[in-house]
């Protein structure tokens, strides 16, 4: 939690008119089909990081069905975020393969490295550190993936050694 | 087989280029042969493929040369690469100290490949997965023309059944049934789904096959399309493997153009179409009832079966879902006939299995076999032993719906009925391997932190009662385990097994099950005598520092966080018990060695 009230973010209720116009675009791009929720919010957080609440207001209205039903959606699954996420998102992998190959020092080095605790972001907003179950690169267990890249075969040294040069 | 079919005049050269491969450093690996072909003027065409299941040696190249011959080199790196164009491409002698196969030579790697029947991945690796000429060039399209002009539905459905394939997705149902099934219900529109949700942490079949070989999988959706009567599929993809999306769509967009989909299919009045669906993180959605829910847009949350998906499945519409694997087999069988794969594996497991092999193995990455073969040829002949020469304890097999078979089980046959028979199912395919390092009670731990993460709540069983298992678990690894914690763990498993609606409840409890039927006595050494046997568990280790490795530098006592390590510089240190917090910064710090967790 921020400390100080002062440097809250802007108001939920006004959006950058910027955003509301992409999300209006994602939406008429889908209008009319069936289904369309899930990748609707998918493309909606891609453009614009998360889902900010006056967003998925928007998309339940474009897609005629209640807010609460896009929100039921979003919190089910593991992807959808409601808050900003920093500049690079670190997956670290804490599948099976992963897990017996070291996967939890790994995830030590990185988060000790970034000063940050799972889950969250680093004060500077450049990293957002994220569990996964598995990246599907078992075989060069343990893994992390950074933004689309996938580096594998860590050891903590290498796995801190990648973050701080990112 | 032959890699390649017209022999070309130049050297062929072709980099791995799956997620597996890339992970490894192959695009670096690419750039570098680039740069260096060009400098070079080498007369080399340069292209990529998916994942021939070689992981262990990525980044892979294979090299075939103006004669076809096929030289496979391991472990290649960019300071590699102008060694290789030297001797190789500009010199013709291959660098032998780093080929791991060749066709001309023997190796020690091929054994990975000789006790392996390829079906499934019988173009990964082989070809360029984005190419559908390549495709088309070993015999792609030829079933699904086949099947639609000659042959109709019911003839289709009953070389699959002749063929005895089971579903490849862990439940084992007989294919060509199924397919009967959505083939008799009454209904104008259908609808085909392919299962690549692969939720199992620890096995990646489906990627390395979705990315690999796109176009198998479109082929075997587009004859079960024709065999039940759907003119429309989906293709239901992990958010995790964007690659394999993005190749599929390729897929899609080429297949069109060439008239493979689309409206009249070659011409007949077959039509169908195809959509790519991707999953948004949640391992229910592999379960087939809650996939559904998720393309529909809801939540994904298993219902009760029946009406089975093939009466009332997708928007209530009768639906045939099949995994990836499944369907990879299908152009397989409608051209080699049904016979010939039922002339594969067991008595009532017929055919291939692709398995995922991971952990402790020398050899991780990708194999197919016979069914029949046993655990311990997959382990010792294909996978080359443990890693590093350690003693093998147990595989994991199944995932989270599975469970752990011990060493001394080694020489059971890999057959769905065998391996249900010691507690752990067939499951995927994904073979997690152990050695003695490793924790059986953490390991059921982990796994129940899964499902519980995973439990998508509907069932109260499956909600709460892994969740109970999961505390119960954590304490006995933090050595807080009590006198009847095992008789409570069994007690929950029954409950959360019989009162959960979906696979997920269903089998979360396999792995404790497992592992206390074959490791009781590492759980009894937790609770009772407050020890891990493996030396895994932090909590019940007691760290002490070797006076005759210590070197007195000093660095673990500046990292013990509550200052239980005391000593002078260049002298040896020592740990106060009553401080310690068993968290082992010491041990992961200190550079000689010094300290003993045990
Ligand atoms: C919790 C759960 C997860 C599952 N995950 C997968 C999966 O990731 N991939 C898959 O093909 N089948 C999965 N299944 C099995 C499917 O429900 C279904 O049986 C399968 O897709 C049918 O295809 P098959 O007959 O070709 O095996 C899962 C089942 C359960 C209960
Ligand atoms: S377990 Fe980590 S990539 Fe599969």
């Amino acid at each position: 939690m921020s400390k100080s009230s002062k440097t809250r973010l802007p108001r939920q209720g006004d959006p950058p008119l910027g955003d509301q116009a992409r999300v209006e675009r994602v939406l008429a791009r889908y209008s009319g089909r069936i289904g369309a929720v899930i990748p609707v919010l998918q493309e909606v957080q891609e453009t614009l990081g998360y889902l900010p609440i006056w967003a998925i207001q928007a998309i339940a209205l474009g897609l005629e069905i209640p807010a609460s039903q896009v929100y039921g959606v979003v919190t089910f699954y593991a992807q959808f975020r409601l808050k900003p996420i920093g500049k690079h998102l670190c997956k670290v992998c804490h599948g099976t393969a992963c897990h017996v190959s070291g996967a939890t020092e790994v995830s030590g080095a990185i988060l000790e490295q970034l000063r940050v605790l799972e889950g969250a972001t680093t004060e500077d907003g450049k990293f957002t550190v994220e569990s996964v179950a598995c990246l599907g690169c078992c075989s060069l267990a343990p893994v992390i993936m950074i933004d689309q890249e996938t580096f594998g075969r860590l050891s903590p040294d290498k796995a801190r050694k990648i973050v701080k040069e990112f | 087989m032959t890699p390649v079919r017209l022999k070309p005049k130049r050297y062929k050269v072709v980099v791995g280029l799956g997620s597996c491969g890339i992970a490894a450093g192959g695009q670096k690996v690419r750039s570098a042969l680039q740069d260096t072909i060009d400098r070079a003027h080498a007369p080399v065409e340069l292209t990529e493929t998916g994942c021939v299941g070689m992981c262990y040696r990525e980044p892979l190249v294979d090299v075939i040369d103006p004669g076809g011959s096929l030289f496979t080199y391991g472990n290649v790196t960019p300071e590699r690469v102008a060694r290789i164009v030297e001797e190789h491409f500009l010199g013709q002698t291959p660098v032998v100290e780093w080929l791991v196969r060749a066709q001309t030579m023997a190796l020690p790697d091929d054994s990975f490949f000789a006790k392996q029947k390829r079906i499934v991945l019988r173009n990964c690796g082989l070809m360029n997965p984005e190419s559908i000429d390549q495709y088309l060039a070993r015999d792609g399209y030829r079933a699904l023309t086949k099947a639609i002009k000659t042959m109709d539905a019911e003839e289709v459905i009953k070389t699959i059944m002749d063929s005895g394939l089971r579903g490849r997705g862990g439940a084992g149902f007989p294919t060509g049934m199924k397919w009967q099934f959505a083939h008799s219900a009454r209904g104008e529109k259908k609808y085909v789904i392919c299962n690549g949700d692969e939720g199992d942490p620890g096995a990646f079949m489906d990627r390395s096959v979705l990315e690999g070989d796109p176009h198998s999988i479109l082929e075997g959706m587009l004859i079960c399309g024709y065999a039940i009567g759907a003119d429309e599929g989906y293709l239901y993809v992990r958010a995790e493997y964007p690659l394999a999306v993005a190749r599929l769509k390729k897929a899609i967009v080429d297949a069109t153009a060439l008239g493979y989909l689309g409206k009249n299919i070659l011409g007949t009045d077959f039509s169908f179409q195809l959509h790519v669906k991707e999953g948004a993180g949640a391992f229910v959605c592999g379960e087939e009832t809650a996939l559904m829910a998720s393309i529909e847009g809801k939540r994904g949350m298993p219902r009760l079966r029946p009406p089975f998906p093939a009466t009332s499945g997708l928007w209530g519409k009768p639906t045939n879902i099949n995994n990836v694997e499944s369907y990879a087999n299908i152009p397989w069988i409608l051209l080699q006939g049904g016979a010939a794969f039922a002339a594969m594996g067991t008595e009532k497991s017929k055919g291939t299995k692709v398995f995922a092999l991971a952990g402790k193995i020398a050899r991780g990455g990708l194999v197919e076999v016979p069914m029949g073969i046993t655990i311990r040829e997959v382990i010792f002949e294909v996978g080359g032993g443990i890693k590093q020469g350690r003693e093998f304890k147990a595989v994991q097999m199944g995932g989270p719906s599975g469970g752990c078979i011990p060493a001394g089980l080694a020489d059971t046959v890999i057959d769905y009925e065998s391996v249900t028979q010691t507690g752990a199912i067939m499951g995927s395919g994904g073979m997690v391997v152990l050695d003695d390092t490793a924790c059986m009670v953490e390991i059921a731990r982990f796994f129940l932190d899964f499902t519980q993460k995973e439990s998508c709540g509907k069932c109260t069983f499956c909600r709460v009662g892994t969740k109970r298992m999961l505390e119960v678990l954590t304490r006995i690894t933090q050595g807080e385990g009590k006198e009847g914690d095992i008789e409570l763990l069994e007690d929950l498993c029954e409950k959360v097994k019989v009162a959960s609606l979906c696979g997920l409840g269903q089998t979360a409890p396999n792995p404790v099950l497992t592992t206390l039927r074959y490791f009781r006595d590492e759980y009894e050494a937790h609770i009772r005598e407050k020890r891990c046997p493996a030396h895994y568990c932090k909590k019940l280790l007691t760290y002490e520092i070797d006076p005759l490795r210590c070197t007195g530098c000093t660095i673990c006592a500046r990292v013990c966080p509550v200052q239980a390590i005391s000593g002078i510089v260049k002298q040896v240190h020592a740990v106060d018990q009553s401080l310690c917090i068993h968290c082992g910064s010491c041990v992961t710090k200190c550079r000689f060695d010094a300290v003993k967790a045990r």
